[in-house]
């Protein structure tokens, strides 16, 4: 039970930093990306190859942090690899979603979403193998906190929700105390109204893009230091990312943050009572009940 | 000779049973604009439902009542009009996107069922054992794989009949008017809601039909048959064909299909040995590239969309899902009443 909460608390802490550049985009641009959860195997994907380029050129990066299965260069390497990450996001959308949105409705955009990522998610597979990967061959010994009720964690996973928290918090104080937050929330929340005042939309959807692909990365170098990569990571996780913004209401940044919580939680405590097998559908049930109790979400306005 | 003449009744009774599924997808998303992001559960749905209901006793699990084959096809059938309500109560009052999430969603529960729940669904050996209907009676396989697709053929004529019958009739008029404006349809005491909700149920029996058929000609189905991909190979097919034309998804099906088959072929031919796994990778992103490319180059698809109505400017390309803000000067002129 302890275990399950922990767990589904790394896991919902994970969640909730893919789910929040999937609510921005889904907010400002109207439309359901499917393909936002490939930008988390992206992520994860070049902070692998980046790791083994910066350990190349020194020896001392590839020094691992006290107790942990994370070097400095793997740090290093997620850095650069977030900044990446971003900056593709806004290259497909000016390449492909741009030009739909200009020509043709939201859900055509949906449309070309899945087949952006069914073509990423294959490149990666053709790219670096289909097998799963990890990114350091040490293996990672679990501290005994508790043992009844029984509860194992290991120093990376504290590293994760450390890593995850400094994450939101540096987010809520660039919401919150930045004019540039302030612009990204505006045109969210009215993109007319927003632009009478000044606001630029299309350096704001960039801004969008930029910050939910860099977001993504992050969860995905935490997911993959937690499990494992392989190229339908992203695949595995995009219902419960969905999940997770619909449950915090579409738009919300601080719903999804919750709501990956919640979807987390849920997802580990479900296996307490169903069998393992059943557990990608959780997210589903989860997405049906919220429709059909609260068909905004816990934050999300009527739209 | 007879070899190929048989590969060619293969081929052509797979893409045919493929094109039922994708003139129900065009109903759907060609002429209502509902996204169907889990074309693979209804389907599917068929599939295990016809097993189920007309296959032989089952020792180990549920299932196997041995029906008569016309009444296990139309209980499979019926399965996924359930299972449409079912998510298109939650979805269709609500946002398009929505429905997309949700549909998504039931393909991958439905996959975790299929996998797991070995009592009803025989697990990741699937189920086998059906007795193909006739077979007996004819006995040369050559012979009844060509009546097997005749038979096909029949039930793609039938569908795609009552698919033209249907949008001309007035409820056609009235998914194309909700389709692209939604106000409009309502302030002329049509219910949207109710509208989207009856495309979506027919549209997914018409996709349990093609399931039905796809499980009767390999008297077997398990998970392996029902693979993500599908959704998206329905999908590519519609759109290079044509949404909105069911000509165009017939022809859409038939030179996806080609394409997939082909270039599968030509990849185990070519591909050294240690690099046959990467096949599937490859067709994968052929698939991906054809959606997009499509979308974005050629949205309207080989058969376009037919509008019988003159007054209207031409439709904006990949006219299915337009948000109703986004074309004001469509609005007062598209609902039904204008038509005839």
């Amino acid at each position: 039970m302890l275990q399950s909460l922990f767990d589904g608390i790394l896991v919902g802490s994970i969640l909730s930093l893919g789910a929040i550049g999937l609510t921005l985009i889904m907010h400002i641009l109207r439309f359901a990306n499917f393909s936002h959860a490939e930008l988390i195997s992206m992520g994860a994907y070049f902070t692998l190859t980046l790791d083994a380029v910066f350990t190349a050129f020194s020896r001392a990066l590839a020094s691992k942090l006290p107790m942990l299965s994370v070097s400095v260069s793997l740090m290093l390497a997620m850095l650069v690899a977030l900044l990446i990450t971003g900056i593709l996001a806004a290259i497909i959308d000016k390449l492909v979603f741009k030009r739909l949105r200009e020509q043709a409705g939201p859900l055509t955009m949906v449309f070309a979403s899945f087949g952006i990522g069914l073509i990423i998610r294959n490149v990666i597979g053709l790219v670096y193998g289909l097998k799963s990967m990890h990114y350091s061959s040490d293996i990672a010994f679990a501290m005994v906190i508790s043992s009844d009720p029984l509860l194992l964690i290991k120093a990376d996973q504290l590293f994760i929700l450390a890593l995850t928290l400094l994450v939101m918090v540096s987010l809520h104080l660039f919401m919150s105390r930045t004019s540039v937050g302030f612009a990204l929330k505006a045109i969210s929340e009215n993109p007319v109204l927003a632009q009478i005042n000044g606001i630029n939309l299309a350096s704001m959807v960039r801004l969008a893009w930029l910050l939910g692909g860099a977001l993504a990365a992050i969860a995905g170098v935490c997911y993959a230091l937690n499990n494992q990569l392989s190229p339908v990571m992203g695949r595995d996780l995009v219902l419960s990312l969905f999940a997770a913004a619909i449950v915090g209401g579409i738009g919300s940044i601080y719903g999804a943050a919750l709501g990956g919580l919640i979807v987390g939680l849920a997802s580990s405590l479900a296996l307490l009572i169903i069998p393992a097998g059943y557990k990608p559908a959780v997210p589903f049930l989860i997405i049906l009940l919220v429709l059909y109790l609260r068909p905004n979400g816990l934050f999300g306005e009527e739209r | 000779m007879i070899g190929i003449i048989s590969y060619l009744a293969f081929f052509l009774t797979i893409a045919l049973i493929l094109a039922i599924a994708v003139l129900g997808l065009n109903l759907q998303w060609g002429y209502t604009g509902l996204f169907n992001g889990g074309i693979v559960a209804f389907f599917g749905a068929g599939a295990y439902g016809i097993i189920l209901l007309g296959g032989p006793e089952r020792i180990d699990g549920f299932g196997g009542f041995s029906l008569p084959y016309p009444l296990a096809l139309l209980g499979g059938i019926a399965l996924s009009g359930v299972l449409a309500l079912m998510v298109g109560l939650a979805t269709t009052r609500l946002r398009h996107d929505y429905l997309a999430i949700a549909t998504f969603g039931v393909a991958i529960a439905m996959e975790s069922v299929m996998r797991n729940a070995s009592w009803l669904t025989g697990g990741a050996t699937g189920l086998r054992g059906f007795e193909r209907p006739l077979e007996a009676i004819v006995g040369n396989s050559f012979a009844y794989n060509l009546l097997f697709l005749f038979f096909v053929l029949v039930c793609v004529s039938l569908v795609f009949l009552f698919l033209e019958i249907l949008v001309r009739s007035p409820f056609g008029r009235l998914l194309r008017a909700v389709r692209e404006n939604e106000r409009a349809a309502r302030s002329l005491g049509k219910s949207p809601s109710s509208v989207r909700l009856t495309a979506f149920v027919i549209g997914a029996m018409i996709m349990g039909l093609s399931g039905a058929l796809y499980a009767t000609f390999y008297a077997f189905i398990s998970p392996q048959d029902l693979a993500p991909i599908l959704t998206f190979q329905i999908w590519a097919m519609l759109i290079v064909g044509g949404s909105g034309n069911n000509l165009g998804a017939v022809l859409g099906t038939l030179v996806v299909w080609g394409a997939w088959v082909g270039s599968g072929w030509l990849l185990t031919a070519l591909a050294p040995t240690h690099l046959q796994l990467y096949t599937g990778s490859i067709q994968y992103i052929l698939v991906g590239a054809i959606i997009v490319s499509s979308l974005l180059w050629r949205p309207r698809g080989l058969l376009p969309e037919k509008l019988s109505i003159h007054a209207l400017p031409p439709p904006d390309p990949g006219s299915p899902g337009q948000g109703s803000e986004s074309q004001p000067a469509n609005s007062p002129n598209q609902p039904a009443e204008n038509t005839q």
